[in-house]
């Protein structure tokens, strides 16, 4: 179903493509051998290389390159084996070399392809244009002085993939489908950390539209730097519908950089000085051309992890988990290890249901990671083995859940201790039912008068009586033998 | 190819040069002229020539990715004309 957006003179689709800014997971930086660690002191994880001191030489890092390789090959791209560092020059306080040294011409990744998959079950394929290795510049702070900006460069020089989608989507949900996708990928190849909070993955927006059937391209406005999967998506809504009704006003858009300001939840124009996109790019002499070997590349490829798509199909073929279930266990490489260590050998669709609820609110309700779970696979795993030898029915496995959350104890240690054993025994029900019956006889009399829905009431009250021990199943039925016998 | 006295003062703000008008003309003179020269190259015949983006017949070599650098804000900082709290500073930026 595509998403359109009504004006007055018709419908429009937007066009959209991402340029994703991400931080490679390296320790040092891509041309000089300072830390990259986040939160250190100003200008202390700093070489004289990432000062832009007169002379001095980049060297460039070999796990950089390997990073991005294998970011390459998790997004089925092609590998470059030859490509070519740019300097993009430009002037700016955060920027001490005058230039960023980055990739044009030649980037070390070019054409891939990436999935998204949608809230209707459905996926899409969306295209990459390139990945390309650049340097990321120093950090402006403003509010630190009256006259004065401050500059810290720990962050000049660390290494940044830049990755430029095709204009392929065509919906806020699409793009926000788009950044959640990479970033599942990047975590699960282990070449970004995804935390788009710390800004060690950033999203640029390219937006444009056009009238419904149209193939045109119209002139795009790039939105910068937004910080997070939800504000991206409401960037693209404000900036389609700004560009609609300029044209339906019979205006024209002229292409710009545009700001997204959160609180508001609109864009605006940046103070866009004459020349600034004149980067008068130039192969760095100062570099050699990047050469990497069929070996080099092969290499990596071995060493790829199962990825969230592969992963997604796998879940479903081996597990029987619908394409919903399947996605959201895949997302992270964490939550799909440790669903597999509690289905594995079990009935998964009753594993991926305990997981996804008990498990994923406990999770959410308190300081836990995946390091520190509320509950282990293994203990999940035990208790329902305990639901299906009959020894808890589902209402007892809940207790005994959070008595394993508030104790770390083995789900059998915990059922015994508390007693929690499932009541099967006819006879211990129907003597928990005699006696509410006979407690009530004026309710009895009114379930015989055709009042059933009472049965409930009655039901409720035995298992109260037998603190919810009793077999939900066997109670029902031996409640509606007595009372409608 | 020849270049006007507006290119001149573009490529002088690009650089961060202050060129004072009357410069222009004998700049744009100059800087053509040697545009001019350089552009005696596009008389070889280059079709079939990969493009050569270094002298050096040899590849890129690499570094291990190990911290060996860094860790001297003070040396960093020692020619900064107003460095505060361990910070470069120079007159307020704001986009």
């Amino acid at each position: 179903m595509a998403y359109l957006i009504q004006g007055e003179t018709g419908d429009w689709e937007i066009v959209i493509g991402l340029e994703v800014h991400a931080q490679v997971i390296s320790n040092a930086k891509l041309f000089s051998g300072a830390a990259t660690t986040f939160g250190a002191e100003p200008n202390d994880q700093v070489s004289f290389v990432d000062a832009g001191f007169p002379g001095m030489l980049p060297v460039i890092n070999e796990t950089c390159v390997e990073q991005a390789v294998r970011t390459g090959l998790g997004l089925k791209a092609a590998i470059n084996l030859k490509s070519v560092f740019a300097r993009k020059n430009y002037f700016y306080a955060d920027l001490p070399q005058g230039y960023q040294i980055s990739q044009y011409e030649l980037p070390v990744v070019g054409e891939g392809e990436l999935l998204i998959d949608l809230a209707d079950g459905s996926s899409r394929a969306i295209g990459i244009e390139r990945l390309h290795l650049e340097q990321d510049a120093g950090k402006s702070i403003h509010d630190m002085h009256a006259t004065k900006s401050f500059i810290d460069l720990n962050r000049s020089g660390v290494a940044l993939m830049e990755i430029v989608s095709k204009p392929d989507m065509r919906s806020p949900e699409e793009a926000g489908a788009y950044l959640t996708k990479l970033r599942s990928i990047l975590r699960y190849l282990g070449t970004c950390d995804g935390n788009m909070q710390e800004g060690s993955m950033r999203c640029d927006a390219n937006v444009s539209v056009r009238p419904k059937g149209s193939t045109e391209l119209r002139t795009r406005c790039e939105i910068k730097n937004v910080n997070s999967i939800r504000f991206v998506q409401q960037a693209i809504e404000y900036e389609a519908r700004r560009h609609i009704e300029v044209y339906e006003s019979g205006g024209t858009i002229n292409q710009e950089t545009r700001l997204f300001d959160s609180g508001r939840g609109e864009t605006r124009s940046m103070r866009s000085k004459e020349h600034a996109h004149d980067y008068r790019y130039f192969p760095d002499p100062d570099l050699l051309p990047l050469v990497v070997s069929q070996d080099f590349v092969d290499a990596i490829k071995a060493t790829l992890p199962e990825l969230p798509d592969d992963k997604k199909a796998r879940f479903m073929a081996e597990y029987g988990l619908n394409a919903y279930d399947a996605g959201v266990m895949v997302a992270e490489r964490a939550s799909a290890d440790f669903f597999e260590a509690v289905a594995k050998g079990r009935d998964a669709k009753k594993a991926a249901n305990w997981v996804m609820g008990d498990f994923f609110a406990a999770m959410n309700s308190g300081d836990y990671s995946w390091e520190k779970p509320p509950v282990s696979a293994a203990n999940l795993g035990r208790m329902i083995d305990l639901i299906e030898d009959g020894t808890l029915s589902g209402r007892l496995a809940k207790d005994v859940f959070q008595f394993m959350v508030a104790e770390g104890k083995d789900p059998a240690v915990i059922v015994a201790e508390k007693g929690l054993k499932q009541v099967t025994d006819t006879g211990a029900i129907e003597k928990a039912i005699d006696e509410v019956i006979a407690a009530n006889p004026d309710k009895v009399a009114e379930v015989q008068a055709g009042k059933d829905k009472l049965i409930g009431w009655f039901v409720g009250q035995v298992m109260k009586s037998t603190q919810g021990k009793a077999n939900p199943g066997m109670l029902n039925e031996l409640i509606v033998k007595k009372l409608k016998g | 190819m020849s270049l006007d006295k507006a290119a001149v003062r573009a490529i002088a703000e690009l650089a961060r040069i202050e060129v004072a008008d009357d410069e222009l003309d004998h700049l744009a003179g100059e800087l053509t002229g040697i545009l001019t020269f350089v552009e005696q190259l596009a008389e070889v015949d280059t079709n079939g020539v990969e493009p050569m983006s270094s002298v050096a017949a040899m590849t890129l070599p690499m570094r291990k990715d190990a911290v060996t650098d860094g860790g001297y804000a003070a040396a960093v900082l020692a020619n900064a004309p107003d460095a505060k709290e361990g910070f470069f500073t120079v007159p307020k930026v704001v986009e």
